[in-house]
Order: structure tokens, then sequence, then C-alpha cells
């Protein structure tokens, strides 16, 4: 209590000293708050997102979304080919002031990949760490694997002093009904300091004015405070109360665009929506199962009109898509894209030659909090499968009642959206959808489908360490599971953010992810 | 007496017990907690470790007995998302809910107890009548609606208030107030505004009904045969014999109020106690929605046990009867 109450004090004084040099605030008002301040605790990528701020890893998304160099200078792959040196920024401090150097890497890396913590999964190829000198470490993985980098852009840096001195070297353990000492403390090397927190009310940052970085934005203080209800988060920004948002409502774009101090930053997201489908022997109802059929998955593919539900569900702000993968991300190829054409009586036919019988009854699992409208584009798609002949029963549920469902094979078909977080690669989508169930392949295969050609290209691609070579085997697996059509791709959602008019510069990233450390604010605000 | 209060205990803790065993069987449906904590990349096994961990494959009984076990020493576990002791969390909240509650209290009987007098009075006048129908209103406008018009008229469109959240707070002792602080009284009037809508018109129509029944007793001719100013009659000597019931109400709604918070938090995003429930709800972390619904049920139960306990000791012939029919308000 008595930390608590420091911190309040200091807040205080924070904010009478900024009333007098007018400091730079950026009020964010987030659709929700952050877990915890601890981004190891909780396999949340908004978390991860907002600690960013505070914690780096070793290396980072420039402003492209391109991997360069952040606490790690260099890094090279040993002769061994499993294991990689990094060579570590020298002269970076934490906010505490304790320099940083090797054992924290170590400890970081340790503390991710034990065996409570919920992120381990984030560095699959993870076997130990080892100091070198103070500012080199080799980390060994269980084979040659290409992507670690891309792993290591969301694997924060701790303080190995400081989480020894807290006893915080191991993740929290839910399941020991112990509180951690960084849940409540945060400690990075990032461009912003944790301030104070009150959950659900506010978390302010200040900035770092130690950061090894040059700042390319202008903020002195971000204060995340998190609004819920939408219609509310809309008031705050039109009366001023926060000046950015992530998450602009969709259906009230058109009025915050028509207001004066309001900017709305509309772009497409990298989430590729799909829908899937059982390769198992039979249906939910326990009839023989069709979709184990190409031409029936084609046939459910010819019925969906996408121009349909581009203009209408999603207000033309979607990318219509034919590929799995959006087209920023590494591996896609323009023949990917390729659309097979709306035509409702060719779909009507595949289904008559495959002796699909009229009216078959199957599951169609959708979320009601999960992708961008999807309940309306669910609806769209059930009514258009049931004009070629079929039944589908729509089965609309919050994510936590899905979830079970689709993991357990309790349903039929399915919608699926992928982003490809965080490797931002389409080596993510291929091993935990596309190749068969197999320990840390293929956890997303929901429908149980096993293509060897697949797996094969797919095993290749993931010890592939020419970053060509790797593209390719990727690209030919991509093509095998769109000529297969083993997911239906539909469209890249839309994503909105909004900020009002005091905010210079707020680049939107496709993976919407704000980083604010590239934001500008007009000073005179 | 004794008898009856040993009954009477007894009786509340048969309900909370009930209480937890009901909130659990709804946690079936609720989805799996498992399925929101681990990341995209864990595998199967993973997950099934971690279910293992948590004690969510042990039998229904098993995990019941070992929640009612946990939870009669005050230990509610800790929370799956916030990583927090769930008796922290609520601790933190309830300051909030309370202050919000207490504030739309005192509202409803400032604004709702002249209402009720001026409508009884007046009873066939114009105002009168407008005031009958802006309850009615009142009453069936659902209170997420009465929060967003006001957010739209005094935060958006006159900007005198803040659209969301409880300003600046002081810590006494473990108690966090927004009562002392300028933007803390702010950040009240809206949200308290909101909940309180309900509660006027409730304690308007019931004081007007007290009224109406009031003035037309003897006392009230006799006072005004003797010549005491109307007014004074009206204003003191009826109004205070209605006050008995509109106390046992309002006593009574303060348990409604804490459960009906819940809206009105997520509408305002105030820091309080639904709000903590909501986001429990969407996340599936089950040990805060069991300590939600337990202390929400307990707060109700103590409540309802205290009014009886009371009337039983102010009126000695209810305590037989209650006696025998096993508790009139449990």
């Amino acid at each position: 209590m008595k930390t608590r109450n420091l911190l309040l004090i200091s807040a205080a004084l924070a904010g009478l000293s900024g009333a007098a040099q007018a400091e730079n605030v950026l009020t964010w008002g987030a659709n929700r708050d952050i877990g915890s301040l601890d981004p190891y605790s909780y396999g949340d990528s908004f978390t991860i997102n907002v600690l960013n701020h505070v914690y780096e890893g070793l290396v980072r998304y420039d402003k492209d979304l391109k991997i360069e160099p952040a606490l790690a200078e260099s890094w090279e792959i040993l002769e061994d080919n499993i294991t990689w040196r990094f060579h570590l920024r020298e002269g970076v401090t934490f906010h505490n002031g304790n320099p940083f150097t090797a054992e924290d890497v170590v400890a970081s890396l340790t503390r991710v990949s034990d065996e409570t913590s919920p992120l381990k999964g984030n560095l699959p190829a993870y076997v130990s760490s080892e100091v070198v000198d103070d500012l080199t470490v080799d980390v060994t993985l269980n084979g040659t694997y290409p992507l670690l980098l891309n792993d290591l852009t969301n694997i924060h840096i701790f303080d190995n002093e400081w989480m020894t001195e807290n006893n915080a070297l191991k993740p929290t353990d839910i399941g020991a009904g112990t509180e951690g000492y960084a849940t409540y403390n945060a400690n990075g090397t990032g461009p912003f300091v944790v301030e104070s927190r009150q959950p659900d009310a506010k978390t302010v940052f200040v900035v770092n004015p130690d950061w090894w970085d040059e700042p390319q934005h202008n903020l002195d203080r971000i204060e995340l405070t998190p609004v819920t209800s939408a219609a509310t988060r809309v008031a705050a920004l039109l009366s001023g109360e926060i000046n950015f948002t992530n998450d602009a409502p969709v259906q009230d774009l058109p009025r915050l665009a028509a207001a004066p101090n309001v900017k709305v930053l509309e772009g497409v997201d990298l989430r590729t929506v799909m829908i899937g489908f059982p390769f198992r022997e039979t249906l939910t109802t326990g009839e023989a199962n069709p979709f184990k059929d190409r031409n029936v998955r084609e046939a459910l593919y010819r019925a969906i009109d996408l121009d349909l539900i581009h203009q209408r569900v999603m207000r033309g702000k979607s990318r219509i898509a034919g590929a799995t993968i959006a087209p920023e991300i590494p591996g896609y190829v323009e023949a990917l894209d390729d659309l097979p054409g709306f035509d409702p009586d060719a779909a009507r036919n595949l289904l008559a030659e495959a002796g699909v019988p009229e009216g078959l009854e199957f599951e169609f699992n959708c979320l009601s909090d999960g992708l961008v409208n999807e309940e309306q584009f669910c609806q769209a798609i059930a009514s258009m499968w049931t004009r070629i002949g079929l039944s589908p029963k729509l089965d609309v549920a919050p994510r936590a009642v899905q979830s079970p469902k689709r993991t357990n094979g309790a349903t039929d078909v399915y919608t699926l959206g992928w982003a490809t977080l965080p490797l931002l690669d389409s080596y993510s989508p291929l091993l935990q959808i596309f190749h068969s169930k197999d320990g840390n392949a293929g956890v997303f295969n929901w429908g149980d489908w096993s293509y060897p050609e697949v797996d094969a290209l797919i095993d290749a691609a993931g010890s592939e360490l020419d970053l060509t070579a790797r593209l390719n085997l990727q690209t030919q697996a991509l093509q095998i599971v769109k000529d297969e059509m083993i997911m239906i791709p539909l469209h890249q959602q839309p994503m909105a953010w909004a900020v009002t008019e005091n905010v210079a510069d707020m680049p939107l990233f496709s993976d919407n992810k704000p980083r604010l450390w590239f934001a500008m604010v007009d000073s005179d605000s | 007496m004794i008898a009856f209060l040993i009954k009477r205990t007894a009786n509340a803790a048969f309900v909370m017990l009930a209480v937890a065993l009901l909130a659990f069987v709804i946690f079936r449906f609720f989805g799996d907690p498992v399925e929101m904590m681990v990341n995209e990349q864990a595998t199967q096994q993973d997950r099934i470790e971690l279910r293992e961990r948590l004690g969510l494959n042990d039998g229904f009984v098993t995990q019941y007995t070992r929640f009612v076990t946990n939870a009669v020493q005050g230990d509610f576990g800790i929370s799956y998302r916030n990583q927090q002791d769930v008796m922290v969390l609520i601790k933190d909240r309830f300051p909030a809910t309370f202050e919000l509650v207490l504030v739309a209290t005192v509202i409803s009987l400032v604004v709702g107890i002249p209402l009720g007098v001026l409508t009884a009075v007046h009873r066939d006048s114009r105002l009168a009548n407008i005031l009958q129908l802006g309850s009615i209103i009142g009453v069936s406008l659902p209170s997420f609606v009465v929060g967003i018009l006001l957010i739209l008229a005094f935060s958006v469109s006159l900007g005198w208030l803040p659209a969301f959240g409880r300003g600046d707070t002081v810590d006494i002792g473990w108690w966090s107030t927004g009562l002392l602080t300028p933007s803390g009284r702010m950040a009240l009037i809206l949200p308290s505004l909101s909940l309180s809508t309900f509660q006027i018109t409730l304690v308007m129509r019931l004081v007007r009904a007290e009224m109406l029944e009031t003035l037309r007793a003897d006392y009230i001719k006799f006072a005004r045969a003797r010549g005491v100013p109307i007014r004074r009659v009206q204003w003191r000597h009826a109004l205070r014999n209605c006050l008995m019931p509109v106390i046992t109400l309002t006593g009574m709604q303060i348990g409604n109020l804490i459960a009906f918070a819940l809206v009105t938090e997520t509408v305002f995003q105030w820091p309080g106690m639904g709000l903590l429930f909501i986001q429990a709800v969407t996340f599936v972390d089950i040990p805060v929605m069991a300590a939600y619904l337990m202390i929400v049920s307990f707060i109700f139960v103590a409540l309802n046990t205290l009014v009886d306990i009371t009337y039983a000791w102010v009126d000695p012939r209810l305590r037989d009867d209650a006696a025998r029919a096993g508790g009139a308000n449990g």
C-alpha cells in the first residue's frame, strides 16, 4: 500500500510539474486494459504490444515492419548451424539504472521458456542459452531454424538483478496461487517508463530520458485508459478526453470522420479471414463427411459471393483475398490471390457430381466476439450455402465457448482469422494451421487434415536458412493449400484507429499494433 | 430469540452454499479459460498441462468442495487474467462501487422524496401529471441508455463533465475515495445520476402512495382544524409518517444497486466490482467470477438477514411466525 501511495504522490507531482512545462501528453483510449505489467504472464498480444513501450527485445520491427537490431547490435549463426551468437548493444541501462548485459538475456529467455510460462510457445525452437562474455550470448536451438529473429521480436528482456532481488525469476504460476512481483512492477530498457498503474482506470508511462536510441516521437507522457464501451469511447474522443484510440467502432466511422476535431485512420489488417472444413470420417450429425472431397470444398467456395460480402457486410472496407496470407507477408506471390469466381450453378453441379445429398446438415461455427462483423458475414455465407441446397446450422457464441468445440473437433465448418503474428511470415500459418497435427505443428489444424507433401515442404522450410530458398518452399506449400482448397480465404479485414486533431503523426501499422515511439503530437495543445 | 438467530444464520449459510453451487454449474457454460490464457503458438500438450495445473480436470464435486473450503477461509485464489489475489482485486474495486451506490442512493432520496410529496399534494395538477409520466419513462428506460444519453448531452455537446473514469482519487488507508478531489466529484455526477434514475422514480412513487394514504388520516384533519399551516402538516407531520417504508426499501435496494451498478460501470468505465466482473466473464476468469457472485450474494443475504432480525427484535410477533415459516425473506 505504501508504494502505491508513493506512486500516487509522484504522479500528482509529475502532474503539477507537467502543467508548468506544457508536456506532450497522449491519452490513449483502448478498448480494454492490459492484464498485468508482466508481459510473460498471459498469452495476450495486446498486453505484449503495450508493454513493448517499456520492455524491448533483442530485435524489433521498424516502421515498415522489417526486423532491425534493438538490444542486439548484430548476430551470426555459428558453424554447427544451431547456435546463434548475439552481440549486445553497449551502454544500455534498465529504467532502474542497472546496466544491460548478457546475464539479463539468459535470465529472460529462461523465464519465458519456463514450463509454467504460458508464452513458452513463442520460442518453439529454443533449447538453452549461455553467457559468452558481458555483451555476447549464445542461443542454442533444437535444429536449424530460420525464424528465431521473428520470434525474438516479442521476447522482452528483463533485468536479471531486479528479478533475483524480487524473486521474479520464474513467471507467475496461477496454479500455485501466489502473486508475482513483476505483475505490479516493470523495469525494462524501452522508450517509456511505467509511472503508475491503476487497473481498469489508468496506466501512465513517461518518457525515458536515458533511452539508448534516438527518439522519433515527441511524447512526454502516455496515459492508457481503457474504455470498454464503444459508444463511450467515441464520445470521449469527440469531447477530446482521449486523443487516440486503436479501436474505432466500424459503425461510428462516418460520424467520427465528420467531426471537425477527429481524424480517422483506416487501413487493411494483415489478418486473413478464412473458412475451414472438417476432414474427419463423419460429421457431428453422424453422417458421412463429404468435405473430404476437394470438389465439395470447391462447390462451397464458388457458392460464396465475395463481392457482395465485401460491399454489404464489410462496407467496401475489406480486401478480397484469394491467398491465405496478406500481400505484405513474405512468401506471398500474386498468383496465390487468384479467385475461382462466384458461380452457384457450377457449385450445385459439383455437389451433385460428388453425390452430396440435398439439404445436407452441418454445423457452421462462428464467434460473436471474434473477427470484424463476423456474425453478419457468417449469416450471409450460411444463406449462400442454403441457396445451393445445403442446410448449414449456424452456431454463434463467444470465443471462450466456441474454442473448446473447435479444438476438440466437436463442430464441422468454422471461421478462422490469421494475421501471422508474431512472426509476420507465411511460415506461421503453414506450421500452425496447414501442417498435420504433431507437437508444435498443426495446433490450429482443427479440421484434422494431413497432406504429406505440404508437411514435407513446411519441414524443409523450417530448417532452410537461406531466405529465398525458404520463401520458395513456403510459396509452393501455399499453392498446394490453395489448389486443394484446404481452407477458403475470404478477405483481409478492415481496421480503424482514430486520433484528435492535435495528434500530428500516428503511423498506422497493418498488424494493428500501435507503436507510440513513432507518434508526434502538437506541442501547443 | 437465540433459536431464531441460529435458524436465520443457518438459513443464510445455506443460501450462500446454494449460490456457490449454482455459480459452479453456470461456469461450465462459460467455456474454457485455458483457451484464453495461452497464446497462438502453445501446443495441445501445453494446454493439457495448464488445465491440469489449474485443477480444471478434477471432478465437479472436488472442485466445488475445494472452492467452498477455501472461500470460507477468505481465499478465492488468484485471477487467471490479472494474476493478482482475487480478494485484493475486489477490495481495491469495492470503494468505487460503494461510493457510486451511496451517492446514487442519496440522490434518489433527495430528489425522489420531494417529488413524491409534490405529486401527492397537488394530485391532479399538470405538474404532477407530467412528473408521473416522467417517472414511467424513468422506470422503463434501461440504465445504459440513460447513461449514453447523459454522456452525449453533458460530455460531448456541453463538455461540462467527463464521459468516463473516476477522476483523481485519494487513498485513506485501503479505501480510495473520489469524493475529496474536484475531478473525482465531477466524474461521480453522471454515473450516479444514471444509476439513480430508476431508484428516484421508485422512491417518488412510494412516497406518493404513502402520502395519499396518510393525508386521509384523522390526525391530519385535526391538525388542519387546529390551524397548523398546511405546508407544515404536509412536509412535517404527514411526510414523517411515510418515511419508515422508504428507509426499509432504500436499505434493501442497496444490494440491488450494487448488482445493477455493473451496467453503469461498463458504460462509464467506472473501475468498480461490476466492471471487474464483466471483464472476468469475457476472459472466463473463474476465480474472479466466483468471488464476485459470492460477495454480492453475501451482501444481499446479510441485508435481508439483518432486516429480518431487526423486525423480529422490534416486533415479537414475527419471531414465532418467522421461525415456523423458516424465514420470511430468505
